[in-house]
């Protein structure tokens, strides 16, 4: 019988994928000063787990790099070796390595050999103790990385390097391999030489050196190529310091030790067989109570008696049975606190509760024209319907609700890695990740907080010499946060670096031609920043601040029904605040009458409700009126003018005007009435119909009726015209 | 009646590997996450052989060895260590803290199975 | 069989295809009977804003809401009244449900291959691509129309392009 233990694969990589994030977690937050033993030996134990399922299920790639990191970490949780940040470096490091793999088998995708190999000298250099220098420093004529075979007819340059970090010498060592061999020779004074066997011209060579240095720094000689018997010492060397490494970088992986199959246990040793027992097995078989030699027949008896010799053989099966029940069942509770179910399943769900509300509601309403003394137990059925409906609904949409730490967790090892590339300190805090957001919206706000995330790093944090020169702490704070607020979550990220730049931003808008006013207040002014093509950094950096980023990230946003806010301080600061509903099938709705028309707004963005004094509203030439609400003029939006309905009222005094806000934007609403506020169940337009502007959705009345959902930013966005007209006054 | 034993690991891949493994050859498996856990479900049912992995939260395979063997029902209940190393150390380890023989990882199937044998039948 | 011009109809199997027959003005016409869903009266529609006035407006089918077109609007055929007699037909083109009011429904009627010829190039009220042939039962012709083309076409403006 052979077992195929493929159908493990799965679970193994889901388990590994878990270590791994598990490891960086650990990583990110070892104290390297002092260490908690615990931590080391957690940290330990993702090694050793991620290689003994490596070694298992062959994928010899990943045990072969956990083999070597395992060791290491074996070392410092014994104390043996000290942890340094070096060690950390080199672990992340690993760490992606072994995820690359392990997503090479998981998904095909490709691996980059040379990464895992530059990562194994890491480790194995940290092994030996020195510091990692990217390549062994060897013999003038040796070579360290031969990557590819130089044709006769090369030449042979020696290149003496000015004083550099070794960070550059490595990066040009790295560079010019691809040219050529390449070998690195100290001088005096810890500089370093090149040696390079190449065919590409001296220019190329001294093209590349000048990424980081200066080319009038080097002296470069040319060097005699070398004689068949200095080729044979290199050789002989190379294959010497590949025995010593134990691993030879283009040499096929060597078979696990302890992995050889069974061939006939009489010849092989313990060692060889890879088990083996401290007495003889009869021993241990008697001691046990079981029958010498496998005898099908003896085992129920042997069995039975085994365990319980004093009790009647019927009386401790029924007991073991028992036993067993329990046991399975304990067994199946610990391995079954979550299942996984389709998301199909759970969306259909959520339909089904949604529709089970909307019936609720007609009940709820036809009821309520009922006598309550003639039916006083009906309605009270009714009300207890309403409750039950409720719970449930708020039980179901939370199936969906993810905590915002599935999001906040992918920064810390970002911020990281991108501040330590910017040259950069800083500090990175979270607040609220316990917060939760349905798991649809957690997945599409991902991209637009990280994008705002490096815009902070890049932009908003300045360099740590610039910051103490003006009196700031050397590590910038970048803080990032969720919180509920009324139907909402609020995520704010926010840096205590530059801010952003008030002069700057217009004059590009202006540059842009978009309309700008000096006179616009600096919310409006930041929302420029929105604007498609924008991009006020001088050079686009690899990292951000292409000119793509911000107006996607504003339209990722609306699309999932949430609005964006900035507020920002020169020299202090930026602060950028999301707001997104909780869900997108739930919202707190204030319906509103418009001639002979239902609409819902949704309450987040309502401010007030007010009748205005004719008084307070005023005209402006050509451009629509505003009205004065408490002191500041606020453009009126007339629905029925956007929308062509029919209206009850045409003069504001006589109908409603509904206060709104969002995206530093402010208006009134001019509508007939105020009907109510009611949670509506969203239904989107766009499964059989098309996106509607200024419409964001709709919903099923209680009456069966459909009503439209406003999209308050978008209907606030047409209003700008009236909204740079109003300062005039 | 078929024995039973309990493999503790805390690996899910390994563990359901060798649940499979053992199942398929006829045997009832009882799973344990880790040592603590090894040892709590050993307490609610005496097993015909447990084998362990080493390196685990909680409480390692050694100290659970030690633990079960502090246990009446568990004097003689055969003990094997999974283990990634065939080390001395881990011999001399095993055996004093009361283990009954080691099986190094990784193992195919094959070779768990007929080790099982040998020792339970 | 007789050798005749191809016609935009896929035949089943030489038995024929069932279509629902229907009045718009003075002409009857005839659709694929797969794609009706179902028939119904016409009640309240919620008025869209800004959509095009043959776009009737939005209504609730069984908690989804699907959009109502008034072919006579859109058409410029038969006069659009609205009343207890209105009848929506309710389609279901690709996934997509809609309705579409016109003058009252006939029957379902199969036609086979041979009762259909094909559409005049001009003369209609539907541009040709979107006819299918005419058929002929008796006294009657039905203008034949090929309803999922014409409901997911630009000029009729139910899907987003950008969607599609």
């Amino acid at each position: 019988m052979t077992i195929d233990i493929s159908q493990f694969y799965q679970v193994f990589f889901d388990e590994a994928e878990e270590l791994l994030a598990e490891k960086e977690r650990l990583l990110l937050a070892v104290d390297i000063a002092a260490p908690d033993p615990e931590d080391l030996n957690a940290i330990f134990r993702t090694a050793h787990s991620v290689k003994g399922g490596a070694s298992t299920f062959g994928l010899n790639d990943m045990s072969e790099v956990t083999h070597v990191l395992e060791s290491l970490l074996d070392r410092i949780r014994k104390g043996e070796m000290a942890l340094t940040a070096q060690h950390v470096d080199a672990f992340l490091a690993a760490k992606d390595i072994l995820k690359m793999q392990l997503d090479g088998h998981r998904n095909g995708t490709g691996v980059d050999q040379d990464a895992v190999a530059n990562v194994r000298m890491m480790l194995h250099d940290l092994s030996e103790g020195g510091v990692p220098a990217h390549h062994a420093t060897v013999p003038s004529f040796l070579h360290a990385e031969p990557k590819e075979q130089v044709r006769e007819g090369a030449h042979r340059y020696k290149i003496e390097l000015p004083d550099l970090p070794q960070r550059d010498v490595n990066a040009l060592v790295d560079e010019l391999g691809l040219l050529g061999r390449v070998s690195l020779v100290p001088l005096a004074g810890g500089r370093s030489a090149l040696i390079i066997m190449t065919h590409e011209s001296l220019d190329d060579i001294v093209a590349i050196c000048s990424f980081v240095l200066d080319p009038s720094d080097l002296r470069i000689f040319e060097a005699p190529p070398l004689t068949p018997e200095q080729r044979a010492i290199e050789a002989a060397e190379r294959a010497r310091i590949e025995d010593e490494q134990g691993y030879g970088f283009f040499d096929p992986a060597e078979p696990d030790e302890s992995a050889t199959a069974v061939r006939g246990h009489t010849e092989l040793s313990d060692d060889e067989r890879g088990y083996g027992f401290f007495q003889p097995i009869e021993e241990i078989r008697r001691d046990a109570g079981i029958a010498a030699e496998p005898q099908p027949q003896l085992q129920a008896q042997a069995q039975a008696s085994a365990h319980v010799p004093a009790q009647d053989p019927l009386e401790a099966a029924a007991e073991k049975r028992a036993a067993k029940k329990a046991a399975d069942a304990a067994h199946a509770h610990a391995e079954s606190s979550s299942i996984r179910v389709s998301i199909e399943k759970v969306d259909q769900l959520i339909n089904l509760v949604g529709e089970l509300v909307i019936t609720q509601a007609m009940i709820e309403q036809r009821s309520s024209g009922l006598d309550p003394m003639l039916h006083q137990r009906l309605l009270q059925s009714v009300s207890q319907l309403t409750r039950n409906t409720r719970d449930l609904q708020e039980a179901v949409m939370s199936i969906r609700m993810m905590p915002m730490d599935f999001v906040f967790s992918r920064f810390p090892r970002m911020v990281r890695d991108l501040a330590g590339k910017l040259g950069k300190k800083v500090d990175f805090i979270t607040n609220g990740a316990a917060t939760e957001l349905d798991k649809g919206l957690i997945e599409r706000i991902v991209d637009p907080l990280t994008h705002l995330v490096r815009n902070s790093i890049d932009h908003g944090i300045e360099m740590p010499a610039a910051r103490v020169a003006a009196g700031k702490s050397e590590a910038g704070r970048l803080f990032l946060s969720a919180a509920h607020q009324g139907g909402n979550i609020v995520i704010e990220v926010a840096d205590d670096g530059a801010g952003l730049n008030r002069e700057k931003i217009l004059a590009k808008a202006a540059a842009n031609g978009l309309p700008v006013l000096d006179t616009m207040s600096d919310a409006e002014v930041w929302q420029l920043i929105f604007a498609p093509g924008f991009s006020t950094a001088e050079i686009v950096t690899d990292v951000s601040g292409r000119g793509v980023g911000m107006d996607v990230v504003k339209r990722n946003i609306t699309a999932l029904g949430g609005s964006i806010d900035i507020r920002s301080a020169r020299g202090f600061g930026t602060t950028i605040l999301i707001s997104l509903p909780l869900t997108l099938a739930i919202l707190d709705g204030m319906s509103i009458r418009c001639g002979e028309e239902i609409y819902i707004l949704p309450l987040g963005f309502v401010v007030e409700s007010l009748q205005p004094a004719r008084a307070d509203v005023k005209e402006i030439a050509g451009q629509g009126r505003v009205v004065k609400v408490r002191g500041e003029y606020l453009p009126l939006i007339p629905l029925h003018q956007m929308f062509g309905i029919e209206p009850h009222f045409t003069d504001p005094a006589d109908g409603i005007l509904v206060i709104l806000e969002t995206e530093g934007r402010k208006a009134a609403l001019f509508i007939d009435e105020l009907v109510g506020q009611q949670q509506v169940v969203v239904k989107n337009l766009e499964s059989n119909y098309r996106k509607v502007t200024g419409i964001s959705g709709a919903t099923i009345l209680g009456d069966g009726g459909v009503a439209l959902i406003l999209d308050v930013a978008a209907l606030l966005r047409s209003s700008r015209q009236l909204a740079d007209a109003s300062v005039a006054l | 009646m078929a024995k039973t034993i309990l493999a503790v690991d805390d690996s899910s891949s390994l563990r359901q590997m060798v649940a499979f493994s053992l199942k398929a050859a006829g045997y009832q498996v009882v799973e344990a996450v880790d040592g603590q856990d090894g040892l709590d479900k050993a307490r609610q049912q005496t097993v015909d052989l447990v084998l362990t992995d080493q390196n685990m939260p909680k409480m390692d395979g050694l100290t659970l060895i030690k633990s079960l063997r502090g246990l009446p029902t568990y004097q003689k209940v055969p003990i094997l260590m999974l283990t990634t190393e065939s080390s001395d150390e881990m011999k001399s380890k095993g055996r004093a803290a009361g283990a009954n023989g080691w099986l190094v990882k990784p193992f195919d199937p094959q070779r768990l199975i007929e080790v099982v044998k040998k020792v339970i039948g | 069989m007789s050798t005749q011009p191809t016609t935009k109809i896929d035949a089943h199997e030489g038995s024929g295809s069932e279509y629902l027959a229907f009045t718009l003005g003075s002409e009857e016409y005839g659709i694929d009977i797969l794609k009706v869903q179902e028939i119904r009266g016409y009640e309240a529609v919620t008025r869209i804003a800004n959509a095009p006035e043959f776009i009737k407006g939005v209504i609730n089918l069984r908690g989804i809401i699907i959009p109502v077109v008034d072919m006579r609007i859109k058409f410029k055929l038969g006069t659009p009244t609205y009343d207890q007699f209105t009848v929506v037909i309710i389609l279901n083109i690709g996934g997509r449900i809609m309705g579409m009011v016109v003058d009252s429904v006939s029957d379902v009627t199969t036609l086979t291959p041979d009762q259909i010829k094909p559409a005049p190039e001009m003369g209609s009220a539907f541009n040709s691509e979107y006819l299918m042939g005419l058929g002929t039962i008796d006294e009657r012709m039905l203008i034949l129309i090929d309803i999922d083309r014409l409901m997911s076409s630009g000029e009729m403006g139910l899907i987003d392009r950008m969607a599609a």
